[in-house]
């Protein structure tokens, strides 16, 4: 476990592998939801928030449960029941704790359930911090941190979205391009601008 | 008999799951970058969503409806299990080419999407045959994306080269070709879909 570790995640999970940009994970709410900034930065909020807590469950259950018993093949199943009833016991906990944090979120949580990032990411954190079904040292802290920085450049990816779409409101833009296609065609324009960050290697 | 083909056909052209409906859109630009790998993560959709779509078809009176969404995840999360083991066991390459966006089958929104508007409610038959349709067409929309981002992007078709001297340009195999590439194709649809209209 060292800090440049921690470095080169937080780098290639905002920047280089930003998980819409360039994994493509989370495209349905980053298509839908990003027409406003402040719904956007909600949903950010909501999405860094499980997918941190998500990674944390995930690697527990395939750490002390999964892995001892050699049921690692049973992980897809596994991680999909528990990310889904961990975002229905949030937005229980959430209703009854603070009514007012729950109407900021309004319909995001129950939708991040469908959200590919969040699976996307626990696969991610196995893959890369297993070796043969063995944690590797300080897997637990890598895999939290992959979970907030992944967290992270979903919100920066949502923000610079749902900036650009305010202004487009404003220009005219061919009919056949509205809505959907000019939205892909921007962030096509956002991935390509990303790929300067390809440099930094660790 | 005609209602059966309407139910197979709609999936292909009329509903295409990805131009139409935009559902499962994640993993169609993510591995696209070749018209193999496009092919097999079409094949493994597919068969994922025809196994999910029998089976919740034929178990649909059983499962109490407050509970259902939990219930088609497991069906569904099964079937990718079965499709992660034998592309691990049979096809290696294929395996490490679509990487994490297998298991990824599970969250892909066409599958469930049908399991909840169609196959809670039509019979086996009707299901399996909408399974079929949007199979296919799921699987024709990846081999169209696919065909344009490797031709364009190495020169190359299925692998083989076929105009000499080509100059590749590497944008398009690219994420950022990707984007480009389903939003140019969407408002190509659009624009078919207004003159109709």
């Amino acid at each position: 476990m060292n800090a440049a570790r921690f470095l080169s995640i937080f780098i290639s999970s905002v920047f280089i592998y930003n998980v819409i940009l360039s994994r493509f994970l989370g495209l349905c709410p980053f298509i839908a939801i990003s027409k406003e900034t402040k719904p956007a930065l909600a949903m950010s909020f909501a999405v860094t928030f499980v997918i941190t807590m998500s990674s944390v469950i995930t690697w527990l259950l395939y750490r002390f449960v999964l892995a001892p018993f050699g049921m690692m093949y049973l992980r897809t199943v596994c991680f999909i029941l528990v990310i889904a009833s961990f975002v229905q016991l949030v937005e229980m906990v959430i209703k009854k704790v603070s009514p007012a944090t729950y109407r900021f979120f309004g319909i995001y949580l129950p939708l991040i359930t469908t959200n590919c990032a969040v699976l996307g990411v626990a696969v991610l954190n196995i893959d890369m911090f297993f070796a043969n079904g063995k944690a590797i040292t300080g897997s637990f802290y890598y895999s939290l941190a992959q979970g907030l920085c992944v967290g992270m450049g979903f919100a920066l990816a949502m923000v610079l979205m749902s900036g650009i779409r305010e202004r487009l409101e404003l220009c005219s833009i061919p009919r056949s391009l509205k809505e959907f296609p000019i939205v892909f065609i921007i962030a096509s324009i956002l991935s390509l601008s990303f790929m300067g960050f390809n440099g930094f290697r660790f | 008999m005609r209602n059966l083909l309407k139910e197979f056909l709609k999936g292909i052209i009329r509903e295409n799951p990805t131009f139409v409906l935009a559902l499962g859109l994640c993993p169609t630009l993510a591995v696209s970058v070749s018209v193999v790998n496009g092919l097999g993560m079409g094949m493994a959709a597919s068969f994922v969503l025809l196994g999910s779509n029998c089976i919740i078809a034929l178990i649909k009176n059983f499962i109490p409806d407050r509970i259902r969404i939990p219930c088609f995840i497991v069906v569904i999360a099964s079937f990718v299990t079965i499709i992660e083991l034998v592309l691990k066991a049979y096809s290696p390459v294929l395996d490490r080419a679509l990487g994490i966006y297998v298991p990824l089958i599970v969250v892909n929104c066409i599958i469930l999407g049908r399991a909840e508007a169609f196959a809670s409610k039509h019979s086996v038959l009707k299901s399996l045959l909408d399974a079929l349709g949007m199979g296919l067409g799921f699987t024709l929309a990846l081999l169209l994306i696919s065909g344009i981002r490797e031709f364009f992007g190495s020169g190359k078709l299925m692998g083989h080269r076929f105009i000499a001297g080509m100059e590749p340009a590497l944008l398009f195999i690219m994420p950022s070709g990707a984007l480009l590439v389903i939003g140019l194709l969407l408002a190509f649809f659009n624009l078919f879909k207004k003159e109709k209209a």
